[in-house]
């Protein structure tokens, strides 16, 4: 059984990001990038689908400029079998993804897409769902867990309210939340490995997919400024300014 | 403009986000109808027709639509959405499930968790944990659109009279089937409508601790949360999560214990109008944030702020 796992090429979680002077973008430029976090949870759970026997092949997708064989690379070192770099310096949409995506899938017939419940950049969490629509599957987001079944798989779902645990036919896409699983590091034999590993490198044309975006983002900027705040010393001083001074309580 | 807003209910009663998302719809203006879809749920249909500013409610009742089934919903959604210039949704759990699904098969880009309304196809939304507001205009002819709840003051329960109008039912796909849920109950106000949040994070050290939070909950009829690193070490459930890929409030109070204030919890609550951090390290992000820090230890200042508190 094939997985399909999408990575992106995100600016670090730790990175304090820098909106531009000319209110076009984020600074990107000489920031760290890594492999959106939930991603690494997407790779990890199919990596231990084929350690479990469950699946044959691990293939790692990734969408951008050629930059992103590093985020491929990555998903290599850590365990997956071959790679696929659609490449595009353009904006990729979660619409645009989704439609690429759903090419890859109609090539590779895997029976389980993993994907992050969402990239920490854009904050959309859309594609996972928008995929699944595309190809007529099932989908199960924000998963704490997957058990793999006999054409179906259960799968517990963290929502507002605590905990749901759903059903779902094979195919199916699944959406990773924090809590899957706890992604290894790769290990240095392995990252030597992963340079051996395959990937290929097709365009958005090649597959058929119009990726224009449909938004147009008219500007970026800064969200409000807080005051600064003041240290208090005690806690009846805290509650006095509560009460008095904030009026809260 | 007419805009459909997808309500979202549990247990025979519209949920709190449900309002503010109505209060987005009335912010793009022109006639806002209400669905309301789920198995047995004609009361919640008579309640919704009672919300003030909605001109119609449509009941979609059938066994297919119980628990939100996405798969199942998505094509009710798509086949009302052509009467339509604007469909939205809560951007909670079960709002952000399925309105993805409705996007693709109408093959338009949604705009996920919208915290302002600038005109009928112009949005602001959050990116990069809210780091940065994206100012997006849209041209497809029919906006599927997230409402991030704490962006828009809720419209009021009552004060409406709409009619209610069955829309036939789609059938189910076959698909997904719901098998069970562990939901938490409690006395305290729901976490993302609450006036006043108290959270622990890692310094709480253990599940038993955060007894001590909810004993000054109970003091200012607050609710109780919790940062990412509290819920991965099994302090409390998942449902108490603030932040980037929790949940995100904007009380009137958060009181912030044990918690550093990484950037990925400070998403979650830095709307708050006056936050309070409770933190032995002096140099912890949190103080950056609060209105009012206190540096201490919190297992002798939490105890302390409830005595505090008559």
């Amino acid at each position: 059984m094939k997985v399909l796992v999408p990575v992106k090429r995100v600016i670090d979680y730790n990175v304090k990001i820098r909106v531009k002077a000319d209110q076009t973008g984020v600074e990107t430029a000489n920031v760290k990038m890594s492999m959106n976090p939930f991603d690494e949870i997407s790779i990890e759970e199919a990596i231990r689908m084929k350690e479990a026997g469950s699946a044959t092949e691990i293939i790692a997708a990734s969408i951008g400029p050629q930059q992103c064989q590093e985020t491929i690379r990555t998903a290599l070192a850590m365990g997956a079998d071959r790679g696929i770099l659609v490449q595009t310096d353009e904006e990729v949409e979660p619409l645009a993804v989704a439609k690429i995506l759903k090419a890859l899938a109609e090539k590779e017939s895997p029976q389980v897409v993993i994907a992050g419940k969402q990239a920490i950049d854009d904050d959309s969490n859309q594609t996972g769902q928008m995929l699944a629509a595309l190809l007529g599957w099932s989908q199960a987001t924000y998963a704490s867990k997957i058990e793999l079944g006999d054409g179906k798989a259960t799968i517990i779902r963290e929502v507002d309210g605590g905990l749901e645990t759903v059903e779902v036919t094979l195919p199916t896409v699944v959406t990773t939340d924090l809590r899957l699983n706890e992604p290894r590091y790769a290990s240095l034999p392995n990252i030597m490995k992963a340079k051996k590993k395959p990937i290929d490198v097709m365009s958005p044309e090649d597959l058929g997919v119009d990726i224009t975006p449909r938004l147009k983002t008219l500007k970026v900027i800064d969200p409000p400024k807080r005051d600064s705040g003041v240290i208090v010393e005690t806690i009846a001083e805290l509650v006095d300014k509560l009460k008095n001074e904030a009026k809260v309580i | 403009m007419t805009n459909l807003v997808i309500a979202e209910h549990e247990e025979g009663e519209l949920k709190g986000a449900t309002f503010n998302t109505v209060a987005a719809a009335q912010a793009i203006g022109g006639e806002t109808h209400l669905l309301v879809a789920g198995s047995g749920c004609a009361a919640v249909a008579d309640a919704a027709a009672k919300v003030e500013g909605v001109a119609k409610v449509l009941l979609a009742d059938s066994a297919e639509y119980d628990r939100s089934i996405a798969e199942n919903l998505a094509p009710l959604i798509v086949g009302l959405a052509g009467g339509y210039s604007h469909v939205l949704a809560p951007a909670t759990t079960f709002g952000k499930n399925v309105m993805p699904r409705v996007a693709a098969m109408l093959d338009a880009q949604q705009i996920s968790e919208i915290t302002a309304v600038v005109s009928d196809d112009t949005f602001d939304r959050p990116i990069y944990a809210g780091n940065a507001i994206a100012t997006v205009q849209s041209a497809d002819p029919v906006k599927i659109i997230t409402v991030r709840a704490t962006g828009f003051d809720p419209v009021a329960a009552e004060g409406g009279s709409a009619a209610v109008e069955a829309v036939d039912a789609t059938g189910s796909a076959g698909l997904t089937s719901f098998v069970s849920a562990e939901i938490s109950k409690s006395e305290r106000p729901e976490l993302t409508a609450a006036r006043i949040v108290i959270s622990g994070g890692r310094g709480m050290q253990s599940g038993d601790n955060f007894a001590m939070l909810e004993k000054v909950a109970d003091k200012l009829g607050a609710a109780v949360g919790a940062s990412r690193a509290a819920v991965d070490a099994g302090f409390v459930p998942n449902d108490y999560q603030v932040g980037q890929t929790g949940k995100i409030v904007a009380p009137d109070l958060y009181i912030a214990v044990g918690i550093s204030g990484a950037i990925q919890h400070l998403a979650g609550m830095k709307d708050s109008k006056v936050i309070v951090a409770i933190n032995k390290d002096e140099e912890a992000p949190i103080f950056q944030v609060a209105d009012y820090g206190i540096v201490g230890d919190l297992f002798n200042l939490v105890p302390e702020l409830e005595e505090e508190l008559e």
